[in-house]
């Protein structure tokens, strides 16, 4: 089985007080391996389960293959979800739990079909044991065992790797990568991790308040990203607003604060008015002394380094640009140790190739931050958020 | 409040205790087992002995100690019936109480957990006849099922009854009381494992096709196998040794009396102790065994 | 989120709505008959008054019972609940020999019927010369309350954090303070729960009681004995009386209860 397409249209979903999902749209072609990306609380786990089956949505619909399931009830789509939680019962074998759905549906020779699964995911030797037996890691192996074993149109996977440690969560990624090319099952991934999503999906779609803000293949939304959310949610971004001072050939201009930034025509999804460019940290050089101005380059500065923070592979500087504010900047350590130091004068540059521009400004997001952790966002939205992770994430 | 107590009968696991200073252990350990040596155990013993007493030949109601077996012979083929019919009543009873309580117990632990003040109100209904006197609530029975109440009334109006049929007396009413008075025993060890339960599990059951039976049958049951020993425990052993609702005074009659009763006229009326201890350790023995038997079965997950 | 995993959607609510009627039906019916006007026996309906309640004691015997009941039930209480607290401390924080005997010796009293544990205290007394009265009756009930104060705190000590008492300790805490400051107050309520229910245990336990009270009565004796000639309706009084007290006590401490997480979850998330 190939998987299928999903299909969810004008899907809206409200609880007491909030809504979590508002008229969404959303094809998933057969095959693919698609990712929900978005902070908690954006609805995304809400989605996953309106296609399970485990809510039912206030209005819209949900096909799947083209067949539409929105009055089915879970046991009866071609669906199957890989828990958060795993949700291995732990009152049967490893063995057993991952037989269930073969028994459910009668399927023949259950016992051997749940080997297959399990030795799919390399854990056949531990089929005796209970769940509670195993590591982390082990249970979450076994909870995609008992869902692929189904051989669903749809695997939904619900923040899968969450509980797990950094190292173990990068090795299952491209474990789960490759089971996917194998079977060849339609993959749904909800997770909260932008590099997850980038490092696993061929689509990403990223969510915020229970809209889809953007789709796309990972790459295209890294260096392309359309909104503000985006830009800062799916890894750093460097966000510059201003007035258009001039649209000419293939470029556009910006007045910043009286810095002149230019991007490309299409590059940028407005071309006058107040607009909002931007790029990441990495286009960005690190110069010294004040490179001569081309038509190529975007230059601003000068400005001082407040902070140097070395991580191995690069280094991040925040730069403090007079009118401008704090500029990330991300440098490859080609020598030994930073370039610069802190109070450095410095000025920045980039191709203008790498700039983007956005649709929206980033104040109407400004504090949605790509942190789930700040509390800032429970005070922000008061009890509606409380109810909304109690009851979607 | 009362819940953990019941739970904790057959779920009760031990934290691993840490090696501390014995002596203190030995201080706090002390009194209380002394008190239940001294309490229990001794007359259990004393029990043993008194059944084994003969009959003084001087005074009624004097026994000297002896060594008279015979008495166990001839109390089980003179009451054999009432203890068989103890443990049938009992088993009724608890089967009923399960039936009755599981759905409610359901209902209040997973149905209603998103509205913690009505589960607590509703919990408090499910305990509120532990905070009536047990005989008035049974007396109040006998007299709703009494002849001229309504529930008589009622059943004969639409012929269920015959016009000369009692309920109050008969061994339908003595198994009905049983069951109410046992119900909240049932209910709370039942209501804390199903309040425990993960509701996830239900959704991946449900998610790999299993539909409401079966979830029921395979995921839901066996998750509150803990509840239902523990419940049927509690109902089954004190119903077994019960005598108010098998009394005539009570629900019962002639046809209903269980072996509580005979226990009670025997040593408090009949003054005859050897017999009416004979029948306590035979009953004790019996229940042991019967429970000891369940809680192995019943812990090896395949019991259902 | 919605009535998917059960036996339909109303007929689960309203099973339990009839069940609860069902269970209640007693009660309601005993606390009714505490406003018969009835004579000597309180069978029939014989009109609506106040008298039985303002004049509780005049029927004689059933406030002396109730006097000993209460009387029973405090003493046995605080006995029960200090022996059986001690061993559940033991039982989870230390490590002795004989730990599974001394587990078997809780659990027998909660396995034994009453009709035997009754029976054989009496045996006891009987060979041992002690009359029966008010004593016997307070011993009978320790007995029996004893294991399920242990069950009850039991839980309780497990559920603790050993962290906890290890902070206390790290802090500075002798052994002592750190048993009076930081472990009996987290064991608290574990422990007034345990007492609630020795309380209840004994003031409604009839078997083993009528089995050691000689000649003294308690109140349930007192309806036993009562219950061949009429129960007259100042008994209903009295067992309504505490059944709205408690009642009241136990929804007063579950919803106040209930109150207070919701400020301090309000609190937790607004800060």
């Amino acid at each position: 089985m190939a998987g299928a397409d999903l299909e969810l249209v004008g899907i809206t979903k409200r609880f007491p007080g909030f809504t979590a999902i508002e008229n969404l749209d959303l094809v998933i072609p057969a095959g693919s391996f698609f990712a929900l990306l978005g902070p908690s609380g954006c609805g995304k786990t809400t989605t996953l389960r309106l296609v399970a089956g485990l809510e039912d949505p206030t209005a819209g619909r949900i096909l799947i293959g083209g067949k539409d399931v929105t009055q089915t009830k879970p046991f009866q789509r071609p669906v199957n979800t890989v828990f958060q939680s795993y949700a291995l019962f732990p009152h049967m074998t490893v063995l057993e739990n991952v037989a269930f759905g073969l028994r459910r549906r009668r399927v023949s020779d259950p016992i051997a079909k749940a080997h297959d699964a399990l030795r799919l995911v390399e854990l056949d030797h531990l089929a005796a044991r209970r769940p509670q037996q195993l590591s982390g890691g082990q249970q979450q192996r076994v909870a995609l065992a008992r869902a692929v074993v189904n051989e669903p149109a749809l695997l939904l996977l619900d923040e899968p790797l969450g509980a797990l440690d950094l190292k173990l969560r990068r090795q299952m990624q491209l474990e789960l990568k490759t089971i996917q090319t194998e079977v060849g099952l339609t993959f749904v991934h909800v997770t909260h991790d932008q590099e997850e999503a980038m490092t696993m999906a061929d689509t990403v779609a990223v969510m915020n308040r229970g809209r889809i803000e953007q789709l796309g293949a990972p790459e295209e939304l890294y260096e392309l990203p359309k909104t503000a959310f985006v830009a800062n949610f799916l890894g750093q971004s460097n966000l510059f607003t201003g007035e258009v001072i001039e649209s000419a050939g293939d470029t556009i201009a910006v007045d910043v604060a009286g810095s002149r930034i230019v991007v490309p025509k299409s590059r940028a999804a407005r071309h006058s008015g107040t607009v909002t460019v931007g790029v990441r940290p990495e286009k960005l050089s690190l110069l010294t002394t004040r490179p001569a101005s081309t038509a190529a380059q975007n230059v601003i500065g000068a400005g001082r380094v407040i902070d140097v923070s070395f991580s191995g592979v690069s280094t991040q500087y925040i730069v403090e640009i007079p009118a401008l504010g704090s500029m990330i900047v991300f440098a490859q350590n080609m020598v030994f140790g930073p370039v610069v130091d802190r109070g450095a004068e410095v000025w920045l540059s980039w191709t203008v190739d790498h700039g983007f521009g956005l649709e929206d400004l980033p104040d109407a997001t400004a504090e949605q931050s790509p942190d789930d952790l700040q509390p800032l966002h429970a005070t922000h939205t008061g009890s509606a958020a409380a109810g909304s992770t109690k009851i979607s994430a | 409040m009362a819940i953990t107590a019941f739970t904790g009968v057959a779920t009760s696991t031990d934290a691993s205790p840490r090696r501390k200073k014995s002596w203190v252990a030995l201080v706090l350990l002390l009194p209380g087992l002394l008190y239940l040596v001294l309490f229990f155990i001794v007359p259990l013993v004393s029990l043993v002995i008194t059944s084994l007493q003969v009959p003084s030949p001087t005074a009624f109601g004097q026994y000297d100690t002896a060594f008279n077996w015979q008495t166990y012979g001839v109390v089980i083929s003179t009451y054999g019936t009432q203890i068989l019919r103890s443990f049938l009543y009992a088993l009724l009873a608890t089967i009923f109480a399960l039936l009755f309580s599981y759905p409610l117990a359901y209902f209040i632990g997973v149905k209603v957990r998103r509205y913690p003040i009505l589960q607590g109100l509703m919990l408090v209904l499910v305990i509120a006849p532990f905070f009536i006197s047990f005989l008035l609530r049974t007396l109040a029975w006998k007299a709703i099922l009494s002849d001229d109440g309504v529930v008589v009334g009622g059943l004969k109006a639409l012929s269920l009854m015959g016009s000369q049929d009692h309920l109050t007396g008969t061994p339908v009413a003595v198994v009905f009381g049983l069951t109410y008075n046992f119900i909240p025993f049932m209910c709370l060890p039942l209501y804390t494992t199903l309040e425990r339960l993960d509701v996830r599990y239900l959704e991946a059951s449900n998610d790999l096709y299993a539909g409401t039976f079966e979830t029921f049958r395979k995921v839901i049951l066996p998750l509150s196998l803990p509840g239902i020993v523990s419940g049927t425990l509690l109902t089954f052993i004190p119903a077994t040794g019960d005598y108010v609702n098998a009394s005539s005074e009570f629900l019962g009659g002639a046809s209903s009396t269980m072996v509580g009763n005979v226990i009670q006229s025997n040593f408090l009326v009949q003054l005859n102790y050897p017999v009416a201890a004979a029948l306590s350790i035979i009953l004790m023995a019996i229940i042991l065994v019967i429970v000891s038997l369940y809680v192995k079965r019943s812990g090896t997950d395949d019991l259902v | 989120m919605k009535p998917r995993f059960g036996f339909g959607r109303w007929l689960l609510p309203f099973y339990s709505l009839l069940a609860l009627v069902f269970l209640l039906i007693p009660i309601v019916y005993t606390i009714v008959f505490s406003f018969n006007n009835s004579l000597k026996t309180n069978i029939a309906w014989r009109g609506f008054t106040l008298d039985n309640w303002l004049h509780v004691c005049d029927e004689p015997g059933v406030c002396d019972a109730f006097g000993n009941s209460i009387l029973i039930g405090v003493v046995a209480t605080v006995v029960a609940t200090t022996l059986g607290t001690m061993i559940a401390i033991a039982l989870v924080r230390y490590r002795f020999r004989f730990r599974a005997a001394t587990n078997l010796l809780i659990f027998l009293p909660l396995a034994t019927p009453e009709v035997v544990l009754g029976a054989g205290l009496a045996a006891q007394f009987l060979t041992a010369g002690v009359p029966k009265g008010i004593t016997t009756v307070i011993i009978a009930h320790i007995m029996f309350c004893v294991s399920f104060v242990v069950v009850t705190v039991k839980a309780r000590v497990s559920s603790l954090d050993p962290a906890l008492e290890e902070a206390g300790r790290d802090l500075y805490g002798s052994p002592s303070q750190v048993f009076l400051r930081v472990t009996f107050p987290l064991l608290l309520p574990g422990i007034l729960a345990a007492a609630l229910l020795a309380f209840s245990l004994s003031f409604d336990d009839f078997i083993i009681t009528y089995f050691n009270s000689g000649s003294i009565q308690t109140f349930p004796t007192y309806i036993y004995t009562a219950a061949t000639r009429g129960i007259p309706p100042q008994a209903n009084v009295i067992a309504s009386a505490v059944f709205l007290l408690a009642i009241i006590i136990v929804v007063s401490t579950q919803v106040s209860g209930e109150l207070r997480r919701k400020r301090l979850a309000r609190m937790t998330v607004g800060s």
